[in-house]
């Protein structure tokens, strides 16, 4: 049998340690109130992204926001956000083992990820991210760099999208 | 593939991520008990089904999450526009005057 590949001199797939994932629901009224509990200003746009000081968050929806930072802040940043939450009542759920994070580098990410992805990803902006689907399952895209992707996928759907990745990225090694 | 504009999202985005909703503007009687069981059924069921303009619901379901309203031709598939729910039906004779 031959080994399972990983990546190839253009396209490397990688599943990413754990991270604290939070889901924010909040009403763009309060927004500064949640951007004072996380230590960032949240974007305001959908599909913007902010990055500072190891916590990151991308704007989802109107009003729906993604979280990211280290794992072993997870329980300050809610404590943090419940003290917030009598002046600025929102919803903040912890998601980090919903999902899994899978990281797509290298100069043929882009065209790699057309595979399964309908998004037109030529417009989209590094630093930014997008929930979409990814064949038909439901991820979130984050774009860190022109040549840098993330997949946020949900466990159940995670077995079909990495054998998805997998069979994509034999081809691609292939040269078809 | 399709291309329909989300107007929370602000961008033309693939139809796979949305789902359609029905018609639009199909407001819910302020008070049903005082309803004929046929007005009953017109609101339940009655939709107007036309050929060519339709006002719809839609939901950008893999996406922001948000239900919008689009005027499409169904003869043609083509979205003349959306808009947020909650506003009113856009006057037609202006988006083709303006094109």
């Amino acid at each position: 049998m031959n080994a399972p590949v990983k990546s190839f001199a253009n396209v490397s797939i990688a599943v990413l340690p754990p991270v604290a994932r939070l889901n924010l629901r909040i009403a763009p009224a309060n927004l500064a109130a949640a951007s004072a509990a996380f230590g960032l200003p949240l974007p305001t746009k959908i599909g913007q992204g902010v990055v500072k000081n190891g916590h990151a968050a991308w704007c989802l929806g109107p009003d729906e926001w993604l979280l990211h930072a280290p794992e072993a802040e997870q329980a300050a940043i809610v404590a943090d956000f419940a003290k917030a939450r009598t002046k600025a009542p929102h919803s903040l759920t912890v998601i980090s083992d919903r999902e899994f994070t899978i990281a797509i580098t290298g100069p043929r990410a882009q065209e790699f990820l057309t595979v399964a992805c309908p998004l037109d990803l030529s417009r989209m902006a590094p630093g930014t991210a997008k929930r979409t689907l990814f064949d038909s399952a439901q991820v979130v895209l984050i774009r860190d760099a022109d040549d840098a992707f993330r997949i946020e996928v949900w466990r159940s759907f995670f077995p079909h999208v990495s054998e998805l990745l997998d069979i994509a990225l034999r081809e691609f090694a292939c040269g078809l | 593939m399709l291309l329909i504009n989300c107007p929370y999202c602000d961008d033309a985005l693939p139809e796979l991520e949305f789902a359609y909703a029905g018609e639009a503007h199909i407001a819910r009687p302020a008070d049903p008990s005082k309803l004929s069981d046929e007005e009953w059924r017109d609101f339940l069921f009655i939709r107007s089904n036309p050929r060519g303009l339709h006002a719809e619901r839609w939901r950008h379901i893999h996406g922001c999450g948000r239900f919008f309203n689009a005027l499409r031709d169904t003869v043609s598939d083509r979205f003349l526009t959306t808009y947020p729910a909650g506003q009113p039906r856009p006057d037609v004779t202006k988006l083709e005057a303006a094109e």
